[in-house]
């Protein structure tokens, strides 16, 4: 727990629960994110991490509980508000839109926070800044060359970083990730881990990641996840030593199955 | 071409060309819903009876000039539109076909059993030409021609204009992907809506040229087969390209009338037309014309295709993205 005055806070999450019928999913969740900092969440399959990201993002309405968002309440508003606040995300399932293509797909993601959503009068390509702002994206990531092509024709890896690139594209101030390195090759995910070490320091993101290595890499702390309740939170090297994260993960009890994908 | 062909061809091809040109129309507007936004009515002929019994009523019964008629049709159907659309754009997908559908025969029952207004089963007979106070008379099939070919003309260059600006992008956006829209900031359901409400309104300009050109409006325009043949006419010139479903409108009123005069059993000949499109164009004609010059250009210079697009960042083997491609 950070100190109140010590640092800004970013994101408040306050006995945040969302039940399933039976089901308890999240089970009063409380997490608190300083503005800046990088937090991977951990845990085992059905932990309930996407269903959280979920709750954050609008998605799914909470069954109780409270988010806030630098110091704003945002439990009851809209996904498309709490994007416009700056909360980005990307999926843990490809969600592309694969009939369109990459800079289609890019120029969406730009607009999708400023009034020229709502243009019907002028062609796209009537505003430089959109086309500007999304070559400048892909050349980020190499794939200008592939601007014109349908998306599906990228690779399982390509189209991961755009997965990234959508959700950077709204300059967010909160980005959660979703297993960005989801079957990808050592390789592929390098990249990945190239994009999100380069990304502005003021940025807060919240990592949902199987890959050790990477959750070890980008994040500073670790939150672990288990059956929709926090079961620890600390440095990577407290989480690693944690008897109750050890027998999760080594085989002993219940959830022994999870950690591999 | 266009402003010339009455001149050229028999009388019988002009009118074949007017209705071809309202009904393609009201495809173009249903592929607004259909093809853009990923939202399949099957009500759409309601928008398009509603406003051409709204004209023809306003004409016969009230005397009003055209221009007025004109608007009060599409006042109508404006007004069903925004009503309809609060009911159908919550739900998606099938529930969003079975709502229009629903909405759709309620619009039919009313034609049908409200006698003192429309007419009911017997219709809606005696509708005046429109009077535009020009030297030319519009009970001349040519004039006629012209006269909906510019309100056709217009309402293509503003759907063109629709389909190709940013907020067209973001209806094909919402048909690939809702849930990525919403969190980009879309408020998805403001689209969907404006999406409807103009699809409607357009389908409304094809219903209001009907009841001048036709005069005579009956329940079975605004029939579940009538909406159902909208459907098929987005399919088969293909769906999502803005034009094809013109072309797919006049597909289907040539066939009716040129195979008709032939055999009574110009259904099937339909049918088959739409078994053979679905199963070797399935992005209709458009779609198949399409393919057709892609595989020509891909046969006159295979390495362009292939080539450059892949490769160049050194994509891991066993991720060939053509081999992708056809996965999706």
């Amino acid at each position: 727990m950070v100190h109140a005055g010590f640092t800004e806070t970013c994101l408040v999450l306050t006995r945040l629960s969302k039940h399933f019928g039976g089901l308890r999913a999240v089970d009063g969740v409380n997490l608190e994110v300083r503005r800046g900092e990088r937090r991977a969440i951990i845990g085992p399959n059905g932990a309930g991490k996407t269903t959280l990201f979920n709750l954050i993002t609008g998605e799914l309405p909470v069954t109780a509980g409270r988010i806030s968002l630098f110091g704003q309440d945002i439990t009851a508003l809209p996904p498309y508000r709490r994007a416009a606040l700056g909360i980005g995300r990307t999926f843990q399932i490809m969600n592309l839109f694969p009939r369109l293509t990459v800079l289609e797909n890019v120029l969406l993601a730009v607009q999708g926070l400023r009034r020229t959503k709502y243009v019907m009068h002028r062609p796209v390509g009537a505003y430089p800044e959109l086309q500007e702002r999304a070559r400048h994206l892909l050349e980020r990531v190499g794939l200008w060359e592939k601007h014109d092509l349908p998306i599906a024709s990228l690779s399982y890896g390509e189209q991961r970083q755009i997965e990234v690139l959508l959700a950077l594209a709204g300059d967010p101030k909160l980005l959660l990730l979703d297993e960005p390195t989801a079957g990808l090759s050592p390789a592929e995910t390098r990249e990945i881990v190239g994009i999100l070490r380069s990304l502005d320091p003021s940025i807060t993101v919240l990592l949902i990641e199987h890959d050790m290595d990477v959750a070890f890499e980008v994040a500073d702390r670790i939150t672990v996840l288990h059956f929709g309740k926090v079961l620890a939170e600390g440095t990577r090297e407290e989480i690693r030593t944690n008897p109750e994260v050890q027998s999760i993960y080594l085989g002993v009890g219940e959830g022994a199955q999870g950690v591999s994908r | 071409m266009v402003l010339a062909l009455p001149r050229l061809i028999p009388a019988y091809y002009t009118h074949l060309l007017i209705l071809t040109f309202i009904y393609g129309l009201m495809a173009m507007s249903l592929d607004l819903l259909m093809g853009y936004t990923g939202l399949t009515s099957f009500g759409h002929a309601a928008y398009f009876g509603a406003a051409a019994y709204a004209a023809g009523i306003l004409a016969t019964r009230y005397h009003a000039h055209f221009s007025v008629s004109m608007l009060g049709g599409l006042a109508v159907a404006l007004l069903m539109a925004m009503i309809f659309g609060l009911l159908a754009t919550r739900a998606t997908e099938v529930y969003f076909l079975i709502i229009t559908l629903a909405l759709g025969m309620g619009v039919w029952g009313l034609a049908y059993r409200w006698a003192s207004l429309t007419g009911g089963d017997n219709g809606l007979p005696g509708i005046p030409p429109p009077d535009l106070g020009l030297p030319w008379s519009l009970r001349d099939p040519v004039n006629m021609y012209y006269f909906v070919l510019a309100f056709f003309g217009l309402a293509s260059f503003f759907l063109y204009l629709f389909v190709n600006s940013p907020f067209g992008l973001t209806l094909r956006g919402i048909r690939e992907s809702e849930s990525r829209m919403r969190v980009l900031g879309y408020h998805t359901w403001f689209h969907k809506y404006t999406a409807f409400v103009l699809a409607g309104t357009f389908s409304g300009l094809g219903g209001v040229l009907y009841a001048f050109y036709n005069r005579f409006v009956s329940p079975a325009d605004v029939h579940i087969t009538a909406s159902a043949e909208a459907v098929l006419m987005v399919i088969l010139g293909g769906a999502g390209t803005l034009f094809g479903p013109v072309l797919g409108a006049g597909l289907v009123v040539f066939l009716r009338n040129l195979v008709s005069a032939y055999t009574r059993r110009w259904l099937l000949i339909l049918g088959a037309t739409y078994v053979v499109v679905v199963m070797y164009a399935p992005g209709g004609v458009i779609g198949g014309v399409k393919g057709i010059v892609a595989r020509l250009k891909r046969g006159v210079a295979p390495v362009h295709v292939s080539g450059p697009a892949a490769g160049s960042r050194g994509v891991p083997a066993g991720e060939n993205p053509d081999e992708r491609a056809l996965t999706h």
